[in-house]
C-alpha cells in the first residue's frame, strides 16, 4: 500500500439515494481518495456488512483493506488505535452500540486518552462507527441508544448523522479529524431516503443545524428522532404552533451557539432523546440551556426520551418506550400552556 | 519449559562489550529505581509507583535487540522499559514530578511514560489495554510494507485478560509481526499464577493461538537478550507474531502502597540468589571482561547522571494551571 492521497473521486451523479448508500459512497471515495484509509470490523467483508452498508466493497478494495475481523471488539477496536498511531486512517465498524460496550476500556482508556496523557505527542485519527436506536423489535441487548455516554467523554467527537447529506458527507471531514470521532448510525435510518448533496466535501462536523425554520418552540433531536421531531413539527403548524427544529449532528462538542440562539428566539425548548432520560444527553442540553438561557425561557425546558426499561421486544411495547411525536406534541403544546 | 518449538538458530554469545553494555543499562536501571523509593519517600513522587527492581533483565535485554525504528508498548512497571528503550533519565523523572519537563507534562507520572520519537508507546495502566494497540501497530506497518517489529510487553496478570486472548488470536491469525514478552513475575499484584491460572504454563497456551512460543530466563539478561533477538529476526523474517515468556521476580513490593503479605520472605530470599546483576558480573569478572574499577567507574557516571535529573527535575518548572485543558483534542485541527 502507498502512501498517496490524491484528489477528490467525483461525486456520483444521482439526486438522491438510502442512508446506507450514501455511507457506502462515502467509504468508497475516502478508499479511493487516501491509500491510508481501510475499513475493519464484524462481517464488513464477505458478508457485506451486518446491515449491508459495505456490500460489495471487499470485491472493489481486497482483503486488506476491507478487513474482516472475528468478533473481538476490544482487540479491533484496539487495533484500530494502533493503527492509527501507526499513521493510517482507519474505519472501524461496530455492529451496534450495545456490544462496542466490550471495547469501552480501548475508547477510553486509549482513544480518548492518549493524547493528554502523553502530553500531546500521540494522536489517534481513528474513526469509529456503529448502529445504535430502537424499534426493530431486537429487544434490550440490540436496541440501546447509548451515544450519550461517549458524548461524556472529553476527547471524543461523536457524530449522528441523521440525514443522507451527513451520511454522505460526515465520513471524510471525520477522518481528516487528527482525532478519534465516533459516528453513530441510527439502525432505523439505513432504508431512509433523500438527496444526495454534489459536493460532499462541504459538510462540517462542527454544528448543529436548523431542518426547520420556526418561531414559538425549539425542537432539539438528533439520530433517529430527527424525524420523529419533523412529525411533531407537522402537526403543531395545524394546530397553530410553529416550531423549530434543529438537528444535533455533532453530540460532542456540542453547538450551544446554535441551540442558545433558536431557544432566545423561541423561549420555549423540548428535547428528544432515544437515551434513557437519567444522566442522559437531554440533561446536559437542558442543564446549558438553563445556564446561558435561563431568562429567555418562558416555560421549563421539557424532554422527551426512552422509558427508563431495558428495551423490550413486543412491538407495542418496544413504541410505548420510545419518543413519538405525539409525545413531543403534548410536551410542546403543555409548554405554550394549551393541552391538545 | 513450553512443549512449543522455539525458532531454530544458532545460538551465537553476545560479545563481551555487549555484555558489559547490558549490566551498565540493569544497575543505571537498579540505582535509578532505588533512588525513586528516596524521592517518593520526601514526597517528590507521588501516586501509583511500581518498581522493576529484580527484573531489570526482562526490560534490558528486550530493548537490547530492537532498533531504533520498531515500535515498543510497555506496561506500567515501565521506567525500566523507558530508560532501556532510549528516555532520558531527566524527561522521566521530570514526569515523576509532575514537572512540565516531563516526557508528558507532567499529565502521565510514574505509569505513563510516551516517546513519540522513539515510538514508545506507554506506560499503558489497564492491565492487557496495550496488547490491541501493539497488534494495529504492526497492521500499520504490514499494510504500509514496513519491516518492523512491534514489542509488546505485559505481564502474567495480563495474560489473564480477555484482551491478550483476542490480541493472540488476532496477530496469529492476520500473521502480524508483533512480539509478545510476557514478563512473568508469578503475581498479578499480589495474586500467585497458580490462583489466577488454572494452567500456568503461559508459553503452551500462546502457542495454542498458532504462534510459535517459548520461555526464557528472565533473570538472566543474556538469555532474555537472546530471545529477543531471535523473536526480532523471527518476525523480520515474515514469520509472524511470537511469544517468549520471560521468568521473572520483583524483590519489591506490586507498587509503594503495597504491604507484600502475600509472599513468603523465603521465597523472596530465595529469588534473590537469581539476581540479574551481581549474577552477570561475576561471570563477567570471571572472564576477566570486567574489573572493579570498571564498576566502580559505572557507578560514578550513573550517580552523576541520576543527581542531574535529580537537580533538573527540582528546578523544572510546574504546567501551568492555564495548561490544564491542552492536549485533549489536537491543536492543528487537520491530521498529520
Amino acid at each position: 500500500m502507498t502512501m498517496t492521497v490524491s484528489s477528490p473521486a467525483p461525486a456520483p451523479a444521482v439526486e438522491t439515494a438510502t442512508y446506507r448508500e450514501a455511507l457506502r459512497a462515502a467509504i468508497r471515495e475516502a478508499m479511493t481518495r487516501d491509500d491510508r484509509v481501510f475499513l475493519m470490523g464484524e462481517d464488513v467483508g464477505r458478508y457485506g456488512g451486518c446491515f449491508a452498508v459495505s456490500m460489495g466493497l471487499l470485491e472493489e478494495f481486497g482483503p486488506e483493506r476491507i478487513r474482516d475481523t472475528p468478533l473481538s471488539e476490544s482487540a479491533f477496536v484496539g487495533a484500530g488505535i494502533g493503527a492509527a498511531l501507526g499513521g493510517l486512517r482507519p474505519i472501524v465498524e461496530i455492529m451496534t452500540v450495545n456490544f462496542s460496550l466490550l471495547a469501552l476500556d480501548q475508547i477510553l482508556n486509549n482513544a480518548a486518552t492518549v493524547l493528554h496523557m502523553s502530553g500531546g505527542q500521540l494522536n489517534v485519527p481513528l474513526v469509529i462507527r456503529m448502529t445504535t436506536g430502537a424499534g426493530r423489535q431486537l429487544a434490550a441487548q440490540h436496541s440501546h441508544s447509548l451515544e450519550g455516554w461517549y458524548a461524556h467523554i472529553p476527547g471524543l467527537r461523536i457524530l449522528a448523522p441523521a440525514t443522507v447529506a451527513d451520511a454522505r458527507g460526515m465520513l471524510w471531514p471525520a477522518l481528516a479529524d487528527p482525532d478519534p470521532v465516533l459516528i453513530f448510525e441510527n439502525g432505523g435510518l439505513y432504508n431512509s431516503s433523500g438527496p444526495l448533496p454534489a459536493d460532499p466535501a462541504t459538510i462540517d462536523i462542527e454544528r448543529a443545524a436548523v431542518r426547520r425554520p420556526g418561531d414559538d418552540v425549539t425542537i432539539i433531536a438528533y439520530g433517529g428522532t430527527l424525524a420523529t421531531a419533523l412529525t411533531a413539527a407537522d402537526q403543531l403548524a395545524a394546530q397553530g404552533m410553529s416550531a423549530e427544529v434543529i438537528d444535533l449532528r455533532v453530540l460532542r462538542p456540542l453547538d450551544d451557539e446554535t441551540l442558545v440562539g433558536s431557544v432566545r428566539r423561541t423561549h420555549r425548548a423540548v428535547i428528544v432523546d432515544e437515551g434513557w432520560r437519567s444522566g442522559s444527553l437531554s440533561a446536559e442540553i437542558s442543564a446549558r440551556l438553563v445556564e446561558q438561557a435561563f431568562y429567555d425561557l418562558d416555560a421549563p425546558v421539557a424532554r422527551v426520551c426512552s422509558a427508563e426499561v431495558p428495551m423490550p421486544y413486543a412491538r407495542h411495547l418496544e413504541q410505548a418506550a420510545l419518543p413519538q411525536a405525539a409525545d413531543v406534541v403534548a410536551a410542546a403544546l403543555q409548554l405554550a400552556g394549551r393541552h391538545g | 519449559m513450553s512443549t512449543a518449538a522455539k525458532p531454530r538458530r544458532a545460538r551465537t554469545k553476545p560479545s563481551t562489550d555487549d555484555r558489559v553494555a547490558l549490566l551498565r543499562e540493569m544497575l543505571r536501571i537498579r540505582r535509578f529505581e532505588e533512588t525513586c523509593v528516596q524521592l517518593y519517600s520526601t514526597e517528590k513522587i507521588r501516586g501509583f509507583m511500581h518498581l522493576c527492581i529484580g527484573e531489570e533483565a526482562t526490560a534490558v535485554g528486550v530493548m537490547s535487540a530492537l532498533t531504533k525504528d520498531d515500535a515498543v508498548v510497555g506496561t506500567y512497571r515501565e521506567h525500566g522499559q523507558a530508560l532501556a528503550r532510549g528516555m532520558s533519565m531527566t524527561t522521566v523523572l521530570a514526569e515523576m514530578f509532575g514537572k512540565q519537563t516531563g516526557c508528558s507534562r507532567g499529565r502521565g507520572g510514574s505509569m505513563h511514560l510516551f516517546d513519540a520519537a522513539l515510538r514508545f508507546y506507554g506506560g499503558n495502566a489497564i492491565v492487557g489495554g496495550g496488547l490491541p494497540v501493539a497488534v494495529g501497530l504492526a497492521l500499520a506497518d504490514r499494510l504500509r510494507g514496513q519491516k518492523r517489529v512491534t514489542a509488546c510487553v505485559f505481564g502474567d496478570g495480563a495474560f489473564a485478560e480477555g484482551e491478550f486472548h483476542e490480541s493472540a488470536n488476532l496477530a496469529a491469525l492476520w500473521h502480524l509481526p508483533v512480539a509478545f514478552f510476557c514478563e512473568n513475575n508469578f503475581y498479578a499484584m499480589g495474586t500467585a499464577l497458580a490462583r489466577e491460572h488454572a494452567q500456568t504454563d503461559l508459553a503452551m497456551r500462546a502457542a495454542s493461538y498458532g504462534m510459535v512460543a517459548w520461555t526464557a530466563d528472565g533473570m538472566d539478561v543474556v538469555a532474555v537478550a537472546d530471545a529477543a533477538r531471535r523473536a526480532a529476526e523471527f518476525i523480520r523474517a515474515g514469520e509472524g507474531p511470537c511469544f517468549v515468556e520471560l521468568r521473572t521476580y520483583r524483590f519489591r513490593a506490586h507498587s509503594m502502597y503495597d504491604p507484600d503479605r502475600y509472599r513468603e520472605k523465603a521465597e523472596i530470599e530465595g529469588w534473590r540468589h537469581h539476581d540479574p546483576i551481581p549474577a552477570l558480573t561475576a561471570t563477567l569478572r570471571d572472564d576477566g571482561a570486567l574489573t572493579d574499577a570498571d564498576l566502580a567507574r559505572f557507578e560514578k557516571e550513573i550517580e552523576a547522571e541520576i543527581a542531574d535529573a535529580v537537580a533538573a527535575a527540582e528546578a523544572a518548572p510546574l504546567e501551568p494551571v492555564a495548561e490544564l485543558t491542552r492536549f485533549v483534542t489536537s491543536e492543528h485541527r487537520s491530521a498529520p
